[in-house]
């Protein structure tokens, strides 16, 4: 029944009340001073020297993917465990195939450096290890 | 308004004038911890033992000039620190406190959600704390931010496998998502007949993978890489200033309690403590018991992350990524395979 989880929404409102009771009370309290300068992008003391959305690594882009595969596989889980205890061994062996074929995948992604964050070792200034 | 939404509200309030006192509490905990730790006196000055250092920082968050900057994206620089406290407030709902209560003839759960789902809403509702590093980075418009942003969100995904993963075990014993019967089981239960049968004796494989992804989840040292100060300047609120980066203080220590408060709930028992039975009491004695209990075990978990803090040197970023997907995700699974055998063949 979706009437018990009215709450959520309670709490939800009550989160965003609390944040804006907050941020008025600091609104009204502080004082503010224009200026330029104050107003532009923190670059430690200096002068803009660098854009802020550039290129990231594509390790975070396989680390996303990853994640979503992983994901798919601890949601499915869930309800297995609710019905381990009276489904016994078929239920179990079910969910093994299903975690040793996302396994298999797993070791591939590992071989492949699929979850290296340093991937551009090449480029390294010469006597800096990894 | 029903009888049932009143009760609703009531436990709400109850929890959340618990939970709101987490962060002066933690603020003043965090410098006269460390300060034992270092053989230092720490604030001492504001109130008795400096407790009172905590509400002068309130007051200056307030009095600070809440500034944004030029560049910024402003609708979702403004959401972002609103995001950061709806997770830790929202997912208290499914967590029991104590055993059913009998008031005035009729019986109210001590839970605010009794849910046949509920660990799956406390981690659907707590997997939204991404969003909040992730926008405030981008709408940030500073590179420093964005880079934080893409650290936190790549590092707290990782570590919500492993996460996830050692809670489906902790359920295994129970065979319910619902966290008061996780809670019952270990209660009724003893293990080579004089130990409780707590999860952290089950499977301390599990506790172990769940702690090290509970620190990693609230970006707490040594994972606290998302705003490193050495290489990050402050990471995701760099541009953050006045009540804006309290709001993302807030969450975090928010979300450290009602993280062990859900470690506590799976492996140590949760509200319950043997030999005391809860039911012998009437009216709300029993809640208000189990309250203080659940409360008792999350503020050793939270002296434990201060603890750690002053004692482990932070992680590279690196060695934390290869620590969640190579060492962590694998130990999860092993874990989750031993206990599913376990249970299967009636060892627990």
């Amino acid at each position: 029944m979706p009437q018990a989880y009215l709450p959520i929404l309670l709490a939800l409102a009550v989160a965003f009340a609390l944040g804006g009771v907050l941020l008025a009370v600091s609104w009204v309290a502080a004082k503010r001073t224009g200026g330029r300068v104050k107003l532009s992008t923190y670059e430690s003391g200096l002068p803009l020297l660098d854009r802020s959305r550039k290129r990231l690594s594509i390790a975070f882009f396989l680390i996303a993917i990853d994640f979503v595969v992983f994901d798919v596989e601890a949601a499915f889980l869930y309800p297995w465990v609710t019905v381990l205890r009276e489904g016994g061994w078929p239920i179990f062996w079910a969910v093994m195939v299903f975690v040793g074929l996302i396994l298999i995948g797993f070791a591939y992604v590992w071989k492949k450096g699929g979850l290296e964050i340093v991937t551009r070792v090449a480029n390294r200034p010469r006597g800096l290890s990894a | 308004m029903s009888h049932e939404l009143l009760d609703a509200l009531a436990k709400m309030g109850f929890w959340l004038a618990l939970l709101l006192q987490v962060t002066p509490i933690m603020l003043w905990v965090e410098r006269r911890a460390p300060a034992m730790m270092q053989d230092r006196l720490g604030p001492n000055r504001v109130g008795p033992f400096g407790f009172f250092q905590a509400i002068a920082d309130v007051g200056k968050f307030v009095f600070k000039e809440d500034f944004e900057p030029a560049t910024a994206n402003r609708g979702l620089y403004l959401l972002a620190p609103m995001l950061a406290l709806v997770p830790c407030m929202t997912t208290y709902l499914v967590l029991p406190f104590g055993p059913e209560l009998e008031v005035a003839g009729r019986t109210i759960l001590s839970v605010v959600i009794d849910s046949d789902s509920g660990v799956f809403v406390f981690l659907a509702l707590a997997s939204l704390g991404v969003y909040s590093l992730v926008l405030a980075g981008w709408a940030s418009n500073n590179k420093w931010s964005m880079m934080g942003a893409i650290r936190a969100s790549a590092q707290m995904i990782s570590y919500e496998l492993a996460l996830t993963l050692a809670v489906v075990a902790a359920l295994v014993p129970a065979g319910s998502l619902n966290l008061q019967r996780v809670v019952e089981q270990q209660m009724d239960d003893r293990l080579l007949g004089f130990l409780p049968a707590w999860g952290v004796f089950v499977q301390p494989l599990g506790f172990l993978v769940f702690l090290v992804a509970m620190f990693a989840e609230t970006n707490r040292l040594p994972f606290d890489l998302p705003e490193a100060e050495s290489e990050l300047v402050a990471g995701y609120h760099t541009e953050y200033g006045s009540m804006r980066m309290a709001f993302f203080f807030m969450g975090e220590y928010m979300n450290m309690a009602v993280l062990s408060a859900l470690a506590a709930t799976l492996y140590f028992g949760g509200w319950s403590l043997p030999g005391l039975d809860l039911t012998q009491y009437s009216g709300i004695v029993p809640g208000l018991l189990g309250m203080g209990i659940l409360w008792a075990k999350i503020g050793l978990f939270l002296f434990l992350y201060v603890w750690v803090r002053w004692t482990f040197p932070r992680f590279r970023y690196d060695q934390l990524m290869r620590l969640g997907w190579k060492i962590l995700l694998p130990l999860s699974i092993v874990n989750l395979v031993v206990v599913a055998v376990l249970v299967i063949s009636g060892r627990i």
